[in-house]
């Protein structure tokens, strides 16, 4: 098992009589940051969901940092507070201010005191480059500025990895960079990242490992070099000439 | 006309006094009757179905028989076992109905908010009580006001059927005088007059509280 942070060992997963996650295989290693790509309703987001139990497999087995994790058994929410995830729709709690989302689950959930949540609040604020929209409330923000609020809203909880599930889709083309941005800066950190995107250049850049995921399998997986160059699988090459 | 406004500023304290008690009648009613609609909402959300049932059950109740004889039931019935006066039976009997149709509000508001905003709490780790009260219910309660601002409103003008169980409000005490001076019409007008004022009042208010609560839209 090595340093893998997460393996996923035949997984599935079923919404009524479909059949949306079929015996997979998946592991990420630790400061790894890995992108799965593929057409929507392959799977992707479905398997990205599975890893901190917003969804629940139907069956295989999921370990997180060499223990399995049985759903059952596991305090979920210890498990959540070191997997942090960025939403499509970026999910920002609209009735607090952008330093009030930041603060709310360190000291909710982990009790930091009030004072220092609100310093380091400040502080990740400060790096995803929000320092002055502190006291703002979401509704006055851009897609990409929320994106990067939601992004320090997850940070704020000091996980050891991160999920993104399609972080930039919802945006204006215009405000795409600075959110790829923003988790490139993050992934040079040594960040250990899941990215669910259809951003082929950030894939390309910043992927150490490239998953592509059809009908519910992982058809290919690989260095970015290797999928985007020399994919060996048609589906693969079908894909990528699809959309490059 | 002009005897009808001089009728309408001489009975002023008699209806001040009766309009005190409209009041109170709504006012505690509806203020009971959102910790029960809160209740039975939460029973409703619960995905436990013999919770569900009990709360469609008191719902079904409420909504399937009249007011006046939910009232009159707490008044005869309730004094049997347990001696409380006609005020707190009407303002019982106010609260156990509006109970109903304020967790069908609750409910309401508390589903509409989107499903992204739990598990962007339940992401962040809380567990789900405290994603319910720190995420959800703020949320929602916001969303609930207008509906609620219009509930208090029809609690306000139902609390004339306390007038049968001899409670002197705004009603009872236009009745009572039109049956003494055989002029039914004056009377209810002036009490109708009440009403409005009162319920002019409490638009203000509501609007001044949605303006509030809306700071972060």
């Amino acid at each position: 098992m090595g340093n893998n942070m997460i393996e996923v060992n035949k997984l599935n997963k079923y919404f009524g009589d479909l059949h949306v996650l079929k015996d997979i295989d998946f592991e990420v290693q630790e400061k790894e940051v890995v992108v799965l790509i593929g057409a929507s309703g392959s799977g992707k987001s479905t398997l990205l969901r599975c890893l901190n139990f917003l969804e629940m497999k139907n069956s295989g087995e999921i370990f997180l940092w060499g223990d399995e994790v049985n759903p059952k058994k596991e305090n979920l929410n210890q498990v959540r507070q070191k997997i942090g995830m960025v939403f499509q729709h970026f999910n920002l709690f609209p009735h607090k201010t952008v330093l009030e989302n930041v603060i709310e689950a360190p000291t909710q959930v982990k009790k930091v005191a009030k004072s220092e949540a609100i310093n380091e609040g400040n502080e990740l604020l400060e790096k995803v480059g929000l320092g002055d929209k502190t006291d703002v409330y979401p509704s006055k923000l851009s897609g990409g500025q929320k994106q990067r609020v939601a992004i320090a809203r997850s940070l704020a909880m000091k996980p050891e990895i991160m999920l993104f599930d399609e972080p930039t889709s919802a945006l204006d083309p215009e405000l795409v960079g600075e959110v790829l941005q923003t988790m490139k800066d993050l992934a040079h950190e040594g960040m250990t990242m899941v990215v669910v995107t259809h951003e082929m250049g950030f894939a390309r850049e910043v992927a150490d490992r490239v998953v592509y995921m059809h009908d519910g399998k992982i058809v290919e997986s690989g260095a970015p070099n290797d999928i985007f160059e020399n994919p060996r699988e048609e589906r693969t090459q079908a894909f990528l000439s699809s959309i490059l | 006309m002009i005897d009808f406004f001089e009728t309408l500023l001489n009975s002023s304290d008699v209806f001040l006094k009766a309009a005190q008690w409209t009041l109170a009648l709504t006012v505690i009613s509806i203020f009971i009757a959102v910790f029960i609609g809160l209740f039975f909402a939460f029973l409703k959300i619960s995905n436990i179905k013999p919770l569900e049932w009990i709360a469609n059950a008191y719902i079904y109740l409420v909504r399937g028989t009249p007011l006046i004889v939910q009232i009159f039931i707490f008044y005869y019935g309730l004094t049997e076992i347990w001696m409380i006066n006609a005020f707190w039976s009407a303002a019982l009997g106010l609260a156990f109905h509006n109970g109903a149709y304020i967790a069908e509000i609750f409910r309401g508001s508390i589903q509409s908010i989107g499903k992204g905003q739990s598990e962007a709490g339940r992401s962040l780790g809380m567990n789900r009580a405290t994603t319910m009260r720190r995420i959800i219910l703020p949320q929602a309660l916001r969303r609930a006001m207008p509906p609620l601002g219009n509930q208090f409103i029809i609690g306000l003008k139902d609390s004339s059927l306390a007038a049968f169980i001899g409670v002197a409000e705004l009603f009872g005490v236009s009745t009572t005088k039109g049956a003494n001076t055989f002029d039914y019409m004056t009377w209810l007008l002036v009490g109708a007059i009440w009403y409005l004022i009162l319920v002019f009042i409490v638009t203000l208010l509501m609007n001044v509280v949605e303006k509030k609560m809306a700071a972060s839209d």
